[in-house]
């Protein structure tokens, strides 16, 4: 019921073209993850999705219905903002109840479904407070329960999570994960972090400059990048890129390849390389390697992997992982 | 960074403004309070007498006084609300877009303006006046008989003068409040199913109701002393139709030279001023403590 089609839709702000023209299948109860720079056109094509945005061409079908020209309330859509965009002079209960009241429902099962939300969500203690007297987690909650009460066909969610610390981040990523599960609609999840869109995803979209440079798994555009866009874009740290002879070698312009698919060792490997920066996480360590004639290069061990900086290593890429890429950034096969 | 030592010097700093703008106040507080309790007419020079609370007692008895009370009243009430309703209208008109929003938006400010002795002329001899006025041409040419505004509707015609200059005042506080409002919340209400009027329901009128405070406090300090239209009008007729507290006041004093019940007079708008004022910091008040 929640599946979405994009076909052929274009934005175009006066003479700004923001999104050229993008086809996309959305299919029901999947996790897609739209992801790319800042400005290149996500939150735009959510609102397009939306209906806060009216198509300059193209259509949209929801449910396999063409929804283009009708008004957001009516797309059965619900939209978890950036910035929340609580009513501030309402309670958490007001707020929830909202969209149910629009809806013109009896108080009783308004009042019901309050309580479900607030339940699933943890908010049952805080429904008589305001949301400035609320933490920007619960805030977030509060927003998703907003959304999750009207029982939509898919929920849209811009950026929700760029306002909170970095370890509420992680568990609020979970939280969401875990409500796709429990209530297996489609969601729609915007965000610039690669590291949400690889964790969270079922499909991720990769977005740059209004056009999809990609559709696929997170470890489909893991291994097979379509393009060096993508290829930088997904993984982190980056992909090691490389031209010149060492790239010539292989019958490529560009070769590109992980951090993680590098082996060092004293004894042999391709290429010898001087260490410049250790990184050191605990679980992982990221060496920062200058290589003569080929350039610099980061290298990601697993472990702790003693290295002074001013050593000198042998480096060794991983069979069959490293990427080639033509003089246009396609990929070859 | 309140500590004991920058309040205090702050104290010190303050005081020269504080003292000053309190014996302002109070001298001629004081001296009022004085004249109120004398008999003294300016028509008896020399013939000053102490006659206690004869002077209040004379001017709250005085039978134009309840009406002058109403009238003020009337005048207050029925200003605020044509300001506030016809500001807020007014104020999400020019929050849309629409060709010529510059010129509008300087237009509907003007009348703030125009000094309340030329516009209330200027209602009086160009717009209300029974044979050369607008409304009456208008009327005559749609086949009505004009009315004749100052003689049968005189206190609505000074709420309408009144009205209209400050009508501005409301629409500019509000149409800024309008503009500070969140474009995402007006989205999510959007997307939540509400339709133009529920949004301007429950999302955009409790957003501006910090504002329609700030309107009716500051107009309600002003209205209540009125003065040049009256005068200008209808000079409080006819009868004491449009005789408010404050004209009443200027008749003992300047019409019956009596300075001992113009002071009284004074007195007592003071203390209205201050009932009412506490009235409506009860019942709206609270909206700014936030
Ligand atoms: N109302 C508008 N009028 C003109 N240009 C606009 C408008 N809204 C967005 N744009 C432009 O469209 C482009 C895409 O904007 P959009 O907000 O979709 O980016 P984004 O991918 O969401 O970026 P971010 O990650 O920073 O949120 C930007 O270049 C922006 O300047
Ligand atoms: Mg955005």
């Amino acid at each position: 019921m929640g599946s979405i089609v994009l076909d052929n839709v274009s934005k175009t702000f006066g003479d700004a073209v923001v999104i050229p023209a993008i086809d996309l299948d959305i299919a029901d109860g999947e996790f897609v993850v739209f992801v790319g720079p800042s400005g290149c056109g996500k939150s735009t094509l959510l609102r397009l999705i939306a209906g806060l945005e009216d198509v300059s061409g193209g259509r949209i079908l929801i449910d396999g219905e063409d929804m283009t020209e009708t008004p957001p309330a009516r797309r059965r859509l619900a939209m978890v903002f950036q910035s929340y965009a609580l009513y501030p002079h309402m309670s958490v209960r007001g707020n929830i109840a909202f969209p149910l009241k629009m809806a013109g429902l009896a108080s009783d099962v308004v009042e019901r479904k309050v309580a479900d939300a607030a339940r699933i969500l943890n908010l049952t203690d805080y429904l008589d407070r305001k949301p400035r007297q609320l933490s920007g987690g619960q805030r977030q909650r509060v927003a998703i329960g907003r959304a999750i009460v009207r029982d939509p066909v898919a929920f849209l969610f811009d950026e929700p999570l760029s306002n909170l610390d970095a370890a509420l981040r992680v568990a609020m990523r979970l939280e969401i994960s875990e409500l796709h599960q429990q209530l297996k609609r489609t969601m729609i999840y915007v965000t610039h972090d690669q590291v949400e869109a690889m964790t969270m995803a079922d499909k991720i979209v990769v977005l740059n400059a209004g056009r999809v440079e990609q559709v696929g798994s997170p470890l489909e555009l893991y291994r097979n990048p379509k393009n060096l866009f993508v290829a930088g874009f997904i993984g982190s740290p980056r992909m090691n890129f490389l031209s010149g002879e060492a790239a010539r070698k292989l019958g490529a312009a560009t070769i590109g390849i992980r951090p993680e698919h590098l082996a060092l060792s004293t004894s042999d490997g391709l290429w010898e390389g001087k260490v410049g920066v250790a990184e050191h996480l605990g679980s992982d360590t990221y060496l920062h390697l200058t290589i003569d004639g080929v350039g610099p290069l980061t290298a990601r061990m697993s472990g702790e992997f003693a290295a002074r900086p001013g050593e000198t290593l042998r480096i060794a890429p991983e069979a069959g992982k490293i990427h080639r890429f033509d003089d246009k950034g396609m990929a070859l096969s | 960074m309140a500590t004991l030592h920058t309040r205090a010097s702050a104290r010190l700093m303050m005081a020269p403004a504080v003292i000053l703008l309190l014996a302002w106040m109070i001298v001629p507080l004081g001296m009022t309070l004085y004249f109120s309790l004398l008999r003294y007419n300016l028509l008896m020079p020399g013939m000053e007498s102490f006659t206690g609370l004869g002077n209040y007692v004379y001017f709250l008895t005085d039978p134009a006084f309840g009406t002058a009370l109403a009238n003020t009243l009337l005048l207050v009430g029925g200003v605020l609300a044509i300001t506030v309703i016809g500001g807020t209208g007014l104020a999400l008109l020019l929050d849309q877009p629409f060709f010529g929003r510059g010129i509008v938006r300087l237009l509907v400010i003007a009348p703030f303006f125009v000094m309340p002795t030329v516009s209330a002329l200027v209602w009086k001899t160009m717009l209300m006046h029974p044979v050369n006025g607008l409304f009456a041409w208008i009327a005559r040419s749609l086949g009505f008989a004009p009315v004749d505004w100052f003689a049968d509707l005189p206190l609505l015609s000074i709420i309408l003068i009144v009205a209209w200059q400050w009508l501005p005042f409301a629409t500019l506080i509000l149409l800024t409040a309008l503009q500070s409002l969140d474009e995402e919340q007006k989205e999510a209400a959007e997307m939540d199913g509400a339709g133009a009027v529920s949004r301007f329901v429950y999302i955009v009128l409790p957003h501006l109701a910090r504002a329609m405070t700030v309107v009716v406090l500051i107009e309600t300090i002003f209205l209540l002393s009125v003065f040049a239209e009256i005068l200008v009008t209808t000079n409080g007729g006819p009868g004491v139709q449009t005789t408010t507290i404050t004209y009443l006041v200027y008749m003992q004093a300047l019409l019956q030279f009596d300075v001992g019940g113009a002071s009284a007079g004074g007195i007592v708008a003071v203390v209205l001023a201050n009932i009412v004022a506490i009235f409506l910091i009860r019942l709206i008040g609270k909206n700014l403590d936030r």
